[in-house]
């Protein structure tokens, strides 16, 4: 049995909701794809237990009726898996992973700002990376927003 | 309780890839608190790569950073060969580890000298520029550019090596290992050196753990992590090279690990001239690219570099995103600020390798009891801590170096 075989068998034995929802894309590569309300369970399980002690980044995407959101996590032996949690728009909601993950700020701050989603337990503060003065209602990466060239000549 | 002084560093310069804003809370001359605040010149690229093609994204990706420029775009264009399912020639693949491994001297050589001008050793400053100039002669007759290389594109490299082209690699590399054990040595007995630098800016090996930190500040922390080594990619896992770590958790420690790591730098470079085999350039990529995605890390200079592209069976992406190691550095900075003294900010900040401590910065003083207010450059804010530490003995100026 390869690594992520081991990983993705303890994973789905711990979690039975995830069978079927882990994928091996390629060597070192993996991809489970989990309903938001239970992304913590999992993430705190595959940090204190499978030692995926470091999250690299967070990816957001627009996919149309949902918001995407992978976190990419990985461990000392270069393992990286993603994890997939959707959110619809209608309800853009996520849970924070900051208890998980303390260097997580930025990333989830980028995610509120650049497309509209409300990372709960994320403390206020300054924005990142759009300016204080941004219009709250605008957010650049959803498929909808369009640059405005009214500037340009 | 002792007055606090509030030094807001930054934000603002057009120069930077990140421009960054440091507050600064004083107590006397030790800093109480400290934040950074980030964002002031968000550019909008992954916006603009939705509306470009792949080979456009290449060349507008190149231009996310002024030294990690390869870095970037083989993270890129390796996430995007994996999306559209093709396989480089394996002499390419030699090709950009040669220019990635030839960026990373360039990288860790400008900051041996951006480290000693901000200690006031600017005779160190001088000589590593000097030798700089070797490694980036180099790449602009391998690519021909000194700091835009674009040897990559769409399915391989651009240009091939010739074999005059690489004696001269060779010839340099010689050269440049030379000069480097002649750093090593200075940096591991010149007591000036080592006390200015040693116990400044500590990141313990738990709290680099913690908020993720990576590259040459994480692995001189003791964090025996680099992308090369645990994730493979190119054709890293056929060279024989090894981690750098060390202990010091300090300024000192980060010194030793660049050092050391060019050495491993040179070990590569020669590995892949010897090894690298006959062969084609680039292969034929199709035009529309199919829905799939890809997440590549790359162990940049400053650290790791991750790449997420998805494509959407046209010719541009759905989505492209990057993130740049300094992004996950700047979480650790105000644990190394914090407790330490105003005349040893420079150096800690330009210790994470920032693109940062070169510039100008307007610093405004405000002294918040008895509203006064006055303004240091970032100039004179380094002319403090130098002359700050000349009066405890520690004077740069003083060494002598050799030619």
């Amino acid at each position: 049995m390869s690594n992520e075989e081991k990983i993705i068998s303890e994973l789905t034995q711990k979690f039975t909701f995830l069978n079927e929802k882990c994928v091996i894309v390629r060597p070192r590569r993996i991809t489970v794809v989990v309903d938001r309300e239970k992304a913590l369970d999992v993430f705190k399980y595959l940090f204190s237990e499978q030692k995926f002690d470091f999250l690299s980044t967070i990816v957001g995407l627009d996919s149309g009726e949902n918001l995407e959101f992978i976190y990419n996590i990985n461990n000392k032996e270069g393992m990286l898996i993603n994890v997939k949690v959707f959110a619809p728009k209608a309800d853009a909601v996520i849970k924070s992973v900051l208890e998980v993950y303390a260097g997580a700020t930025y990333y989830e701050k980028e995610l509120e700002g650049m497309f509209g989603v409300k990372v709960d337990g994320l403390p206020a503060g300054r924005h990142y990376p759009l300016p204080e003065n941004w219009p709250q209602d605008e957010h650049p990466l959803l498929k909808d927003w369009k640059p405005k060239d009214k500037e340009l000549k | 309780m002792p007055k606090r002084i509030e030094i807001p560093i930054g934000p603002q310069h057009p120069a930077l890839k990140e421009p960054e804003s440091f507050t600064l809370y004083l107590e006397g001359e030790r800093v109480a608190a400290s934040n950074v605040t980030l964002g002031y010149n968000h550019r909008g690229m992954e916006k603009a790569c939705e509306m470009r093609s792949y080979i456009q994204c290449l060349y507008l990706i190149e231009r996310t950073c002024g030294i990690c420029s390869h870095s970037h775009t083989t993270a890129f264009i390796t996430a995007s060969e994996e999306v559209a399912q093709v396989e480089i020639p394996k002499r390419a693949k030699y090709i950009r580890v040669l220019i990635g491994e030839l960026e990373r001297i360039h990288s860790h050589l400008l900051w041996v000298g951006v480290a000693g001008h901000e200690i006031g050793f600017d005779s160190l400053f001088m000589y590593s520029w000097r030798d700089r100039e070797v490694v980036m002669d180099i790449l602009a007759m391998l690519t021909g550019g000194r700091v835009q290389y674009s040897i990559n594109t769409f399915g391989g490299v651009r240009r091939d090596i010739s074999a005059t082209q690489k004696e001269q690699v060779l010839k340099a590399i010689d050269i440049l290992e030379e000069r480097t054990k002649y750093y090593i040595d200075i940096a591991l007995t010149e007591t000036t050196m080592m006390g200015r630098l040693k116990n400044v800016g500590g990141l313990t090996h738990e709290i680099a753990m913690k908020y993720n930190a990576s590259g040459p500040l994480a692995r001189a922390s003791g964090v025996t992590r680099d992308v090369r080594k645990d994730d493979p990619y190119l054709v890293y896992d056929e060279l024989d090279f090894n981690v750098i770590t060390n202990d010091g958790c300090d300024v000192f420690s980060r010194v030793v690990v660049r050092a050391l790591e060019l050495m491993e730098s040179y070990k590569i470079i020669r590995q892949v001239l010897t090894n690298m085999p006959d062969g084609d350039l680039t292969v034929k990529v199709p035009r529309k690219v199919p829905a799939n995605e890809a997440t590549v890390r790359y162990e940049a200079p400053r650290g790791e570099d991750i790449h997420y592209v998805r494509g959407n069976g046209t010719e541009k992406p759905e989505r492209v995103k990057l993130r740049a190691p300094t992004l996950a550095n700047l979480a650790s900075i105000t644990y190394m600020l914090d407790g330490g003294y105003l005349a040893d900010v420079p150096i800690v900040i330009a210790a994470i390798d920032p693109c940062f401590s070169c510039t100008d910065r307007a610093i405004t003083v405000k002294q918040i009891d008895n509203g006064r207010e006055g303004t240091l450059d970032w100039n004179k804010l380094r002319e403090y801590s130098i002359e700050w530490h000349k009066q405890r003995g520690f004077d740069a100026h003083k060494i002598k170096l050799s030619i």
